[in-house]
């Protein structure tokens, strides 16, 4: 399903793309809409002055989660390929490179470790407290919680709708007399549940990247 | 004798009702983070876009926490 959803992306935004012309067709007004949201509401808005160096990446990431996130909702395909831990684990892994190598080039090693985990504008005697939350803030939890919102967030997604469609199919199948009726409430459930989905799905994505962007921006801001 | 009685038993996978309450919290938090991040909107809707993109950076964390309850129900069932 990831392969389908790779491709179906790929071929749209090539569709897309191919009669590119200065007055935009309906396919490329949509296509240029949905990637100056990216630009404008998550790039600049949280990168400013820098957004043009990450907006590749940003982009592809937005997409890509969108995209895998919907094939939760898709009749067949039926399963969220982020909803699979690998997936999320990937694409945080690129995060953290990212954020780590950007600041890291900006003010060397040393100077990075000492922008992150010794904030300025703190009492010296606090750093014993505050220096070991930020280890494991920049270094185990950015990752592992990025990861893990967007694959729990999957999982809790698929459970529910199996959790409706299962029990509208117990109710209207097994259970006996009015019983019956139960399963259009579980069935209207389940179908508005399916909406929600698709709005998690695009909510989840517009999270992942933008928590992208400011991980980033905290690596390469001047001062916190 | 048996001196106690039982009078209510719950069975079955115990860890679900830590979803349960767990997301208590996190529903509490983000009732106050949108629910002032609206306060604001109204108060001055020429931040409104500032506002709503650090609200859900706001939501994301608090997000986290229902969620993990929920991890945690898969962890320790």
């Amino acid at each position: 399903m990831r392969i389908i959803a790779a491709v179906v992306l790929v071929t749209l935004f090539t569709m897309a793309a191919k009669r590119a012309t200065l007055v935009p067709g309906r396919s490329q007004n949509i296509a240029e809409m949905a990637l100056d949201f990216v630009r404008v509401n998550i790039a600049e808005e949280i990168l400013g002055h820098s957004a043009r160096k990450y907006l590749p990446m940003l982009t592809t990431m937005f997409f890509a989660i969108l995209a895998f996130n919907i094939t939760g909702v898709i009749p067949f395909l039926n399963i969220a390929s982020t909803s699979l831990i690998a997936m999320p684990l990937v694409l945080a892994l690129w995060t953290y490179l990212v954020y780590l190598s950007s600041g890291i080039k900006k003010f060397g090693v040393g100077g990075y470790l000492k922008n992150a985990l010794f904030p300025p504008g703190i009492p010296v005697f606090l750093y014993i407290l505050i220096t070991p939350i930020e280890i494991l803030q920049v270094f185990v939890f950015r990752p592992l919680t990025l990861a893990l919102r967007l694959t729990a967030n999957m999982i809790a997604g698929h459970l529910l709708l199996v959790l409706c469609f299962g029990a509208s199919n117990f109710f209207f199948i097994h259970a006996a007399g009015a019983m019956k009726a139960l399963s259009a409430v579980t069935l209207t459930a389940g179908l508005a549940f399916t909406l929600f989905e698709i709005l998690v799905a695009g909510l989840q994505a517009y999270v992942f990247t933008l928590l992208t962007a400011v991980y980033i921006n905290m690596a390469i801001e001047e001062e916190h | 004798m048996d001196t106690t009685t039982t009078l209510a038993e719950v069975s079955g996978s115990v860890s679900v009702i830590g979803y349960g309450i767990s997301t208590l919290g996190p529903g509490i938090g983000l009732g106050i983070l949108i629910g002032k991040t609206v306060e604001g909107m109204a108060r001055q809707p020429e931040v409104a876009g500032q506002l709503r993109t650090t609200m859900f950076i706001g939501v994301a964390f608090v997000e986290l926490l229902a969620l993990l309850g929920f991890v945690a129900g898969f962890l320790f069932s």
